[in-house]
């Protein structure tokens, strides 16, 4: 288990000072002109060395990903966009750095900005979260009068400017085009690549999008050194990590753990097991709504990491967002509505995810009441393949995915429940 | 999902004094000529103060933001959160109904809101105090089952604890966020098992929940009073406003010699007017503002001197030192080129 002195997020309850003093006293904003001093190179190498991958979701390794940005500016301003906007069912770890650790994302902001040769940076934070949007305005506010942003940040010679910026409830948002699209004020709808932001994101500009999680652990990795962030977990899967664990386990919670802990050390640890005991584990989620189920038996022994879930059990990390099922769940429902998730919040713009996320649901629907063909599973099986990779954005496959892992986990489930509907004996579930 | 404007809507709209304030502060956070990036903000505002979008704030802030009406219309009917019908004078409740919320017992919730409310989502309870919805995932997953309820999120909530809230909102009490089974935040509810020196809370009430305590009543619509924008980041290089700003960069740029002087101004159209609107930067709000000071053609605005454009500079409400800045005087120039040349090819075409 991963000790309290090797946390980056040492108040992620709250629980004590949340001001800036606070926040220095735990060491954040402590000689950060010194890194900034090191210079661009050297930041985004330590990056790199310290083998953060991305924490939104998909994965990508953050130092390079900063790489693609344009060494010399061609007299365009460069931006970078810190993606607050999580939406991902299951997922709320960064509305814990927002609200309670703020000062660790606007550190990183300063940082990461000066890599990228940005003297602007936006934090587009999800709609819904106006508290937590007011205690991070406070925190941005208390840091300007601090000087620690404005001119000179911090005394490191570099000017730099941090607005907060909010969506207004649309999940696609969080897709880094569709986030930059909005931002601009049009709708949400994500953009052809290439052009990638790097070349021409924000106001037509070079852009880097990252989730609050890759950011705000940033000072601390260059603080103590990438191969400090690089000892924990398998590699290429370094680091610390915040999980979200949430459904049927005793305690739910969010934690920051080492990656590649075990399933069972994280539910044990910090969760107070499954409910019911591990016999009555159903299935679980493992990295938020857009990854497939893995069935209970699997999990137990289960690698929280990248390469493990992926590679093993045909799922993810994703956000890590894990959302728990215990025997009593009906799974059928539970993935419908998921489907129904991603019918509500598909933007519209490319026909196989318009069209079929609303197919699915409503396949679903029926699944769930076992009215229902036992062909249809496979019918279900061959749309889900046409809508996913054929759609600008990955909210198709998203939307694909939890369906393929119910029929590959629980079909036996589906036919038993379509059989009984069939011999009239309704659904036993309900 | 269909959404449409309201049939029955209100005759005006305007900010409250502090919300205008809030808004023209917001607006500065974005860079020149980029303002259309407030659209999402100033619209919550304005649903803020009023409880819903109505075709006038659409109209309104369209207006402020130089943005044409239906681009304002787009992103009201795009995003989720903006009501485009009524809702409860006291309070519309949002209930999570969302995986990780509807394993925990969400239907449960919204059976309270059916019975206690109304029988259909977005429907006014009799007395009018009360509407609700069900909404996706609301980012609280590790505190499910819960609801927003204004600006509120109200988590590990129970179907009784919920009813309970929602007949304290219709009698008229304002019930403390955050959770409601005496946890603090989202750590695990039997004690915590990392940080364990935090125990030794130092702040009563977690972030959000302190938030809104301090602000007493948060059922009641905003009026701008309560949380203000401030804008540090104009205080080094503008101390009297971005406006200003702007007329001394144009003044400093002429040199201080150029005295201001009015162009020739028509009192209508001669003949058909030029669409003003074909110019970077100009709007439709921009454009009957330049009719009112009697510009229609672009041969007019092409013969401005410094002088005149520095006049424009200052005279253009709510735009100051947009001809300047956009060089109008050879975008129209560029303007009448192509369309001069356009007409030879026409005439080449037909002739």
């Amino acid at each position: 288990m991963l000790a309290d002195q090797d946390r980056i997020f040492t108040n992620i309850y709250g629980m004590h000072d949340r001001t800036l003093r606070g926040a220095r006293t735990r060491g954040h904003w402590d000689g950060t002109a010194g890194l900034i001093a090191k210079g661009r190179d050297w930041i985004v190498q330590e990056m790199k060395d310290s083998g953060l991958r991305g924490r939104g979701g998909a994965g990508f390794p953050t130092g390079l990903k900063w790489s693609f940005m344009p060494k010399e500016s061609d007299g365009r301003p460069a931006y970078l966009v810190v993606n607050a906007d999580e939406s991902e069912p299951g997922t709320c770890k960064d509305r814990e750095i927002m609200r309670h650790d703020p000062h660790t994302l606007i550190e990183g902001c300063l940082i990461a900005s000066f890599a990228m040769n940005a003297n602007t940076c936006y934090i587009y934070i999800r709609g819904e979260y106006i508290r937590e949007r007011e205690a991070l305005q406070a925190a941005i506010d208390e840091a300007y009068d601090a000087g620690l942003l404005g001119k000179n940040a911090a005394g490191s010679g570099w000017d730099f400017d941090l607005y907060l910026h909010h969506g207004a409830g649309a999940y696609i948002c969080g897709e880094e085009t569709a986030l930059i699209e909005s931002l601009e004020g049009k709708k949400g709808m994500p953009r052809m690549k290439p052009p990638f932001p790097a070349g021409a994101g924000l106001y037509g500009c070079p852009t880097t999008v990252n989730n609050v999680e890759s950011i705000a652990v940033v000072p601390t990795i260059l603080r103590r050194g990438a191969s400090w962030f690089a000892g924990f977990g398998r590699p290429n899967n370094a680091g610390t990590k915040l999980f979200a664990v949430s459904g049927h386990v005793n305690t739910p919670c969010v934690v920051e753990e080492e990656m590649s802990i075990t399933f069972e050390e994280l539910i044990e640890k910090h969760c107070g097991g499954i409910r019911g005991g591990w016999d009555n584990l159903k299935a679980v989620i493992p990295g938020g709504s857009s990854v497939p189920c893995v069935r209970g038996e699997n999990m137990r022994d289960a690698i929280m990491d990248f390469d493990y879930l992926r590679g093993e059990l045909g799922s993810g990390l994703g956000t890590a967002a894990v959302i728990v099922m215990d025997k009593n769940t009906d799974i059928i429902k539970a993935i419908w509505r998921l489907s129904k998730f991603y019918k509500h919040e598909s933007c519209g713009q490319c026909t196989p995810c318009r069209e079929g996320t609303g197919w699915m649901m409503r396949v679903m629907d029926r699944l769930v009441k076992g009215e229902a063909e036992p062909d249809e599973i496979d019918m279900l099986w061959d749309v889900t393949k046409q809508v996913e990779g054929h759609t600008i954005c990955a909210l198709g496959d998203a939307a694909a995915w939890p369906i393929q892992g119910l029929i590959r986990n629980f079909r036996d489930e589906i036919e038993d429940r379509i059989k009984m509907q069939n011999a009239g004996l309704g659904v036993a579930a309900e | 999902m269909l959404r449409r404007l309201y049939h029955d809507q209100p005759d005006n709209f305007a900010f409250t004094p502090e919300n205008q304030a809030w808004a023209e502060a917001q607006m500065t956070k974005y860079p020149e000529g980029r303002q259309a990036s407030a659209v999402i903000p100033l619209l919550w505002r304005a649903q803020e103060q009023e409880g819903w979008v109505t075709r006038k704030i659409i109209e309104t802030v369209g207006d402020m933001l130089d943005m044409a009406h239906i681009r304002v219309l787009e992103v009201a009917t795009f995003y989720f959160m903006f009501q485009l019908q009524p809702v409860g004078s006291v309070a519309h409740i949002q209930v999570c109904g969302t995986t990780s919320c509807m394993i925990c017992g969400a239907e449960d919730l919204i059976r309270v809101c059916r019975e206690k409310i109304s029988p259909k989502p977005h429907q006014l309870s009799e007395d009018g105090k009360m509407s609700w919805e069900e909404v996706e995932c609301l980012g609280a997953c590790a505190n499910a089952p819960m609801a927003q309820i204004g600006k509120d999120y109200f988590e590990d909530l129970t179907a009784d604890r919920f009813a309970q809230l929602i007949e304290g909102l219709g009698a008229g009490q304002v019930p403390v966020p955050g959770p409601q089974n005496g946890r603090y935040a989202s750590e695990p509810s039997s004690g915590l098992t990392s940080l364990s020196d935090h125990l030794n809370r130092g702040e009563a009430h977690n972030a959000s929940v302190e938030r809104a305590v301090s602000l007493a009543d948060t059922v009641k619509r905003i009026d701008g009073t309560e949380v203000p924008l401030t804008t540090p980041w104009l205080k080094r290089d503008t101390p009297q406003g971005a406006e200003a700003e702007v007329a001394e960069v144009s003044a400093a740029d002429e040199g201080p010699t150029i005295v201001a002087c009015q162009p020739k101004a028509l009192a209508a159209s001669d003949g058909d007017a030029d669409n003003l609107k074909r110019i970077n930067g100009v709007g439709p709000k921009l454009s009957s503002v330049l009719n009112d000071l009697g510009i229609f053609h672009f041969h007019q605005i092409a013969e401005w001197t410094p002088q005149e454009v520095l006049w424009m500079d200052t005279e253009l409400t709510g735009f100051k030192g947009r001809a300047s800045r956009d060089n109008w005087v050879e975008q129209v120039k560029t303007l009448m080129d192509v369309d001069a040349k356009s007409s030879v090819d026409k005439s080449v075409e037909t002739g």
